[in-house]
């Protein structure tokens, strides 16, 4: 028997189609039964092949101490599996095995009610994760410290802003002390200095021994915190292993076959009243092109289209350049520039012009971001891809060396000796 | 907020290292203390793993502690309210069953009789309705966190409690006022009352289950009560069943509840064993019914809920 300290084995997890409809009632089904039995079919809402298996023959293992990243596209089973690990549904064939206390933070703030004090919430969200009466007692003090809501302990959890309720909740998930940490796309709440607060604070917790299973869609979240990670596609294991290479596998699959249409795109996220339809890149001469050259004039084009044919008020349109691994290198964004806030027409092409490309030769993603009427709308990630080729950006004739390629931002720089 | 430093804004992410013992802050337990947690599949039979359910104790009392708080934050008249909804049934029923429809009632005076039975009944309907509800409301916390489930409908049941203690201080006044001394009989109060937990955490496993499915169960529920209420002896006595009848009647858990608890204040009618045994064993046959009906439907609930 291995010290392993999650175990998996030939996990499957099987729905019935329908069975995720909510507010099923009794009357409907009674009724259904009836009308069916007059019909004589059989009396069943769902017919005898509506299955699906969320997850199918999954195993593997995980040693104690590793953190193990979970990455694959939405649907692909990734939170189910997390749930049978954490207990929450059990699976329909197979076995999980974890060793030790297990901690699951599939959201901030479980168990917190509004009409509750933060004192009484604290008590209760930290029974619930898991801690003892004795050790929240021991921890009180430090949790409430780091949340910084000290002088609102016995006001009720309604009346704090929505920052103070996630950074309490944080607050005492992250106190929790267990063996086996289970997260799951935590970090996609809050803004970026809460973000980058709770992965300082999960690079803490990886680092002392634990073993932590990290699902994430931000591929550099799981980059910089997990050695390894599984992709998990369609309700089955893809690959495992060295995360740089798991993810560039995992990237790779999610280039939609056609260059430049974004229809079949997988890894998206918004609102989605207003879409991107197409991307891609035109050179100096102002051709579409999957290649182009470091330092030429390159203009990024988006097609966009709206649903409701309305125009696009407070928008805001982004495009963040990454590496072959979803590292991000750089940022074009519409509301860095000159304030320009009129209304944009419902559908049409935005255009990012760069006067200079300041990549190096290689192979590089485009994530696109759209913005209107004060929400996400489309967020498509690493969705285009194009090739770099050796340019003139320094105007001197030369390149970064070889092993830069495909990761480097040029920046135009001088040089000088001093005394 | 503070202007004291936040220690975690120093601490920017770590590049992925590989952990250096010594480094970590806390380390985590020695191996021979670990438990393990196993998941797979329900089995088709009892499958109770009781030890558990020890341990979660803890979250229990949380449980039960917080709906009691919330409950309370809630309602103006607070614990009033306990009070004020039995007093006002009792005061209608004595009207219209006691006054005007004679009722007869075993030789208490019918607002006596009445409430005798009223604080128990009030109870366990209220523990029902609790806990046929209990899994839906706490969807939120089932989806995200494991632990036991059965704490849910359990902690409804009990948190009944709190309200029943308040109503029965009343009770006992209003023994004395009506010049019934309560005798040594007492005792088997807690007897009765924990048949009658019992009874509701059973029919709340069910009830809980059923409404995790279908959502319109809690609406039957007022009315699966008010039927269960006219089979059980409240509003009348149980001597009025034939004596032939008497243990199918006892069948129902409640019967032996409210004779046992009626007598145990007033000392007057004591239930008979026949009726009091076989409420025994409905409230056992319902139990397992229960237990094993809701374990097996855990799984599912949590897929549904």
């Amino acid at each position: 028997m291995s010290a392993a300290a999650i175990a998996v084995s030939g996990l499957g997890k099987r729905y019935r189609l329908g069975e995720r409809e909510r507010y099923v009632a009794l009357r409907d089904v009674l009724s259904r039964a009836m009308t069916a039995a007059l019909r004589r079919k059989p009396g069943r809402g769902t017919n005898g092949n509506g299955h699906l298996w969320a997850l199918r023959n999954v195993s593997f293992e995980v040693r104690e101490g590793e953190t193990l990243g979970i990455i694959g596209r939405n649907g692909a089973g990734k939170s189910t599996l997390l749930k049978i690990l954490a207990g929450i549904t059990r699976p329909t064939e197979g076995y999980s095995e974890l060793r030790g206390r297990v901690g699951s933070l599939l959201e901030v703030g479980t168990g917190f009610h509004p009409e509750l004090t933060g004192r009484e919430n604290v008590y209760f969200s930290g029974s619930i994760l898991g801690m003892k009466r004795r050790e929240i007692d021991r921890k009180f003090d430090e949790i409430v410290a780091f949340a910084g809501v000290e002088t609102f302990l016995d006001t009720p959890l309604k009346h704090y802003s929505s920052g103070m309720q996630l950074r309490l909740a944080f607050s005492v998930a992250a106190h929790l002390e267990p063996e086996v940490l289970l997260v799951d796309e935590v970090l996609a709440v809050g803004d970026a200095s809460f973000q980058k607060k709770c992965l300082g604070k999960m690079g803490d917790v990886a680092h002392s021994g634990r073993t932590v299973l990290f699902v994430s869609h931000q591929t550099s979240a799981i980059l910089q915190l997990c050695p390894h990670s599984l992709w998990v596609d369609r309700g089955g294991v893809r690959a495992m292993g060295p995360s740089r290479e798991v993810v560039a596998r995992y990237l790779a699959s999610l280039q939609s076959g056609i260059p430049g249409k974004l229809d079949a795109a997988v890894d998206r996220r918004g609102r989605g009243r207003v879409r991107f339809t197409r991307a891609w890149l035109e050179n100096s001469e102002g051709t579409p092109a999957e290649h182009v050259m470091s330092g030429e004039t390159v203009r990024v084009v988006a097609s966009y289209e709206s649903a409701d044919g309305a125009p696009l008020v407070n928008s805001r349109f982004s495009i963040a350049v990454e590496d072959m691994l979803g590292q991000p290198l750089f940022l074009c964004d519409t509301s860095l520039g000159a304030d320009d806030s009129a209304p944009r027409p419902p559908s049409g092409r935005v255009v990012c012009t760069l006067p200079e490309l300041p990549l190096n030769q290689g192979r590089y993603l485009l994530t696109l971001y759209l913005e209107a009427n004060g929400e996400t709308q489309d967020w498509v990630s690493s969705a285009v891809g194009f090739d770099v080729s050796e340019g003139n950006f320094f105007g001197s004739g030369r390149q970064a060396p070889p092993g830069w390629a495909s990761q480097c931002v040029l920046v135009r720089h001088r040089w000088g000796f001093e005394r | 907020m503070s202007a004291k430093t936040n220690p975690l804004e120093e601490s920017l992410v770590a590049p992925c290292a590989p952990a250096q013992p010594g480094e970590a802050s806390r380390q985590p337990r020695a191996d021979a203390t670990l438990e393990v947690h196993r998941n797979e599949p329900v089995g088709p039979w009892f499958d109770w793993n009781l030890g558990e359910l020890s341990a979660y104790r803890e979250l229990l009392y949380f449980f039960v502690w917080r709906e009691i708080k919330v409950r309370y934050k809630q309602t103006v008249i607070g614990v009033g309210w306990a009070v004020l909804q039995p007093v006002a049934t009792m005061i209608v029923f004595s009207l219209f069953f006691g006054r005007l429809a004679k009722i007869p009632s075993g030789g208490l005076p019918y607002p006596l009789f009445f409430y005798c039975a009223l604080l128990p009944w009030t109870y366990f309907s209220t523990a029902l309705t609790g806990a046929t509800g209990s899994v839906v409301d706490n969807q939120r916390i089932i989806t995200k966190v494991y632990f036991p489930r059965v704490i849910l409908p359990l902690s409804a049941v009990f948190s009944g409690l709190i309200d029943f203690a308040v109503a029965f201080v009343l009770l006992v006044g209003m023994a004395l006022y009506y010049r019934v001394t309560p005798g040594p009989w007492l005792a088997f109060v807690p007897l009765f009352l924990l048949l009658a937990t019992l009874t509701a955490f059973a029919a709340g496993l069910w009830l809980a289950a059923l409404n995790a499915l279908y959502r319109d169960v809690r609406y039957v529920v007022p009315f699966l009560a008010q039927i269960w209420m006219f089979a059980s002896p409240v509003a009348y006595p149980s001597s009025l069943v034939p004596a032939s009848w008497r243990w199918l009647y006892g069948l129902n858990p409640m019967a032996g509840v409210i004779d046992g608890f009626r007598w145990a204040v007033t000392g007057q009618s004591p239930p008979t064993l026949a009726l009091l045994g076989a409420s025994t064993f409905g409230v056992m046959l319902m139990l397992a019914a229960g237990l094993w009906y809701f374990r097996r439907m855990e799984s599912v609930i949590a897929d549904v809920v």
